[in-house]
């Protein structure tokens, strides 16, 4: 599954970051590495981007680049 | 002694700065780049400078910002960095701190917003974590002036023993062998280049190009790079950026847990998510955006700027009459009293009347920024200008373009990425400024009286039309390949600071100032000229026979596939580079007739074909006088100035004579 189709109020946990090179090195550096887990808070009105919490902050992505993200899902 | 202050966006960085200088503070850019540099001195140490860099995540080579904080970093080499961080969120701010303290410069590290960690029941054992970092780490509160005495007496003892940070081993395993391995085979070419080879290594396991292209290595040394990283790859069973992304959060998470309790959610958080409710809500967030927009659009230029700008105008034209009736009295000469109150005063004094409406505005806008709304606005208007190769960051420079560009050029400032800060400048002169709409609603009359409304609409939807083409053009051209993916922090909602506030609009006014009394100064002196001596340099009552009518005369062949024939047409346009509401002016006066007959004599000179073709030109050529000294400010070159000028007009020539063209077909 990535996090573009883990849905809103869902938790998961990232299995791989992939994508183009700039774009994957910055999702890296901003604490999306394996193993964290992140939650989605909500979709823009627009339907996107989208903004994800992780590492007690928030993080706004664009849906194509958060379907590179690829996440198990946690329940909890 | 030179102290670099980094940290992450929304770390409060400005605030500290702001609280260690004072107002003792300048402004300039980074060379080559619109990236700027402040620069200030330490409150009650004259000799210590305080240079503030971008706010950045880290320092990989893919934005301008993390490449000219990287090189003066490494170039300049300061007597040491002061790392702020973010205490409520520090997993994520020490990512940027591992990679700072490979760079081998005294360092402290700044535990900011510490108040607020213990309020929610956390704390931060800054011993341990500066036990764990191998640098001194002080608690602080930038906001609320805790610890910053503690903080200035730890850098400066740093910088002044040149203790570097006193641990430079972040990874293990096959990490750190490829990382040692490395660091050994390019010792000689990092010592050349002076750049410190941990750093150097660092950089070439994540994959790094420009350290690559920097070192000068040969091929065998850059193989044999690349067998220590492959191998690395194959032991760890993933790839080199990913390994060290992955091994340098895995150190900060053992650190953290060594001397970090973690409130769960704080208040602060909770607080922002139950805000963000209504203003990012499905339905509720561009209701409430456009509220909130049209508020301050209409006590900008409606109220509280409009009635000081009146003011200012009122005070301007007072002095123009004094100064105008001295000097007749004293008895100089016309051409002296005409260059002083014709050309000077009025000039000058046109565009200082539009300071109230620049600091209004930056008061609002300073104000949402602080308070962490105009990410909010970026996330919600992402979309629509996601297809033109923009982010939502651009969506609020480019609405107050149709306030003014000067001040709209000036908050492109606040989009973080360079990329797109260069497309937002020169895409905002399309947004037609208030500026025009006197020229828009004259023409209107005169010519689409029955249909005033839209003609007007129309103008401003060819705008914003040509403005997509034009950004969708410049994204394949122009900006091809330069990557600027949208990933940006939402901050907790915070109460912005006074002081920020207060020192941002003084920057601004002062910087209008003085682009004011030098550029616009001149511009309008040198239109004044033009308009005031014939080609053998008498000087003229009659602007008919000035030097500028002769311009506009030869332009006019110019603009003949456009349909504007006359010449007062061209000569007009031509005053209209100082303000755009001279455009109306001149061409009463080159006409003879007063503001209540221009209308009249404006049908004698234009079809309505031709009007409208005027009307496009107008909507889009260069900008005015005040906007072009911006936009050189912002680029911190002539050349982005000049482009911005010959652009907009090339693509005004184009567009209004593919108006006039097509419309002499149908009419």
């Amino acid at each position: 599954m990535t996090l573009k189709e883990l849905g809103i109020g869902k938790s998961g946990r990232v299995v791989s970051v992939g994508g183009e090179k700039a774009l994957r090195r910055r999702l890296l550096e901003m604490g999306i590495t394996p193993r964290t887990i992140v939650t989605v808070r909500k979709s823009a009105p627009m339907g996107d981007p989208i903004d994800i919490y992780l590492r007690s902050y928030v993080l706004a992505l664009r849906l194509e680049d958060a379907a590179q993200i690829a996440v198990e899902e946690v329940v909890t | 002694m030179i102290i670099a202050l980094a940290g992450n966006q929304n770390s409060g960085k400005t605030t500290l700065f702001n609280q260690l200088t004072g107002s003792n503070q300048h402004v300039g850019n980074f060379p080559g780049v619109t990236v700027e540099q402040k620069i200030g001195a330490l409150i009650s140490y004259s000799d210590v400078s305080i240079v503030d860099l971008p706010g950045i995540y880290s320092l990989s080579p893919y934005t301008s910002e993390e490449i000219v904080t990287r090189d003066y970093l490494v170039k300049q080499r300061p007597d040491a960095i002061l790392n702020i961080v973010d205490a409520t969120n520090i997993e994520r701010s020490l990512y940027l701190t591992l990679q700072l303290i490979e760079l081998q410069i005294p360092m402290v590290l700044a535990l900011n917003m510490m108040d607020e960690v213990y309020a929610n029941n956390g704390s931060i054992d800054s011993f341990a974590l500066s036990n764990s970092l191998g640098i001194p780490a002080v608690p602080i509160s930038a906001a609320k002036k805790q610890g910053l005495d503690e903080l200035a007496e730890t850098v400066l003892n740093a910088a002044t023993k040149k203790t570097p940070p006193q641990r430079i081993d972040f990874c293990s395993g096959a990490v750190h062998r490829a990382i040692h391995a490395i660091s050994h085979t390019i010792e000689d070419h990092a010592d050349l280049c002076g750049l410190p080879a941990r750093f150097a290594a660092t950089k070439l396991v994540e994959g790094d190009e420009l350290m690559l292209a920097a070192l000068g290595l040969s091929d065998n040394e850059r193989h044999m790079i690349d067998h220590i990283v492959s191998e690395m790859e194959t032991e760890m069973d993933t790839d080199r950026e990913s390994a060290m992304a992955d091994m340098r959060y895995q150190f900060i998470e053992e650190a953290c847990k060594i001397s970090v309790v973690k409130p769960h959610k704080s208040k602060e958080y909770l607080l922002s998510a139950k805000i963000d409710s209504v203003l990012t809500h499905k339905i509720f967030a561009i209701p409430a955006f456009l509220a909130i927009m049209v508020v301050m659009f209409t006590l900008t230029f409606g109220g509280i700027g409009a009635a000081l700008s009146r003011l200012m105008l009122i005070g301007v034209d007072a002095l123009i009459e004094i100064v105008g009736n001295a000097l007749v009295l004293n008895g100089y000469n016309q051409v002296v009293c005409s260059l002083i109150v014709d050309g000077i005063l009025s000039g000058v004094g046109a565009v200082v009347s539009f300071l109230p409406i620049i600091v209004t505005l930056f008061f609002f806008m300073s104000i949402l920024e602080d308070m962490g709304y105009m990410a909010r606005v970026a996330f919600i208007m992402d979309k629509p200008l996601k297809s033109i190769g923009l982010s939502g960051r651009s969506f609020v420079p480019m609405l107050i373009g149709f306030g003014c560009t000067v001040p709209a050029i000036m908050s492109a400032r606040t989009i973080p990425s360079e990329k797109d800060r260069k497309m937002t400048i020169l895409l905002t002169p399309f947004m037609s400024c208030s500026a025009k709409i006197p020229i828009y609603s004259i023409f209107c009359a005169a010519f689409f009286s029955k249909m005033q409304g839209l003609a007007m609409g129309c103008l401003y939807i060819i705008g914003i039309v040509l403005a997509v083409l034009a950004g969708t053009a410049m994204k394949k051209v122009a900006f091809k390949g330069m990557p600027g993916p949208f990933v940006m922090e939402l901050p907790n909602y915070r109460f912005p600071s006074p002081k920020s506030v207060l020192l941002l609009l003084w920057d601004k006014a002062k910087d209008f100032l003085h682009r004011a009394f030098t550029v616009i100064f001149l511009a309008t002196i040198i239109i004044w000229f033009l308009q005031s001596f014939d080609s053998r340099f008498n000087y003229v009552v009659d602007s008919s026979n000035s030097i500028l009518a002769g311009i506009g005369k030869n332009l006019a062949y110019f603009f003949t596939p456009l349909g504007l024939f006359d010449w007062r047409i061209a000569t007009s346009l031509i005053t209209g580079f100082t303000a755009k509401e001279t455009i109306l002016s001149t061409l009463g006066v080159l006409s003879g007739v007063s503001a209540a007959e221009l209308p009249n004599a404006l049908a004698g000179m234009f079809t309505p074909l031709s009007a409208f073709s005027f009307l496009v030109f107008v909507l889009l050529y260069t900008p005015c006088a005040a906007t072009v000294a911006t936009v050189k400010r912002e680029y911190g070159s002539w050349t982005g100035a000049a482009f911005t000028m010959g652009f907009q007009t090339g693509f005004a020539w184009f567009a209004a004579m593919l108006a006039y063209q097509i419309g002499s077909i149908f009419v």
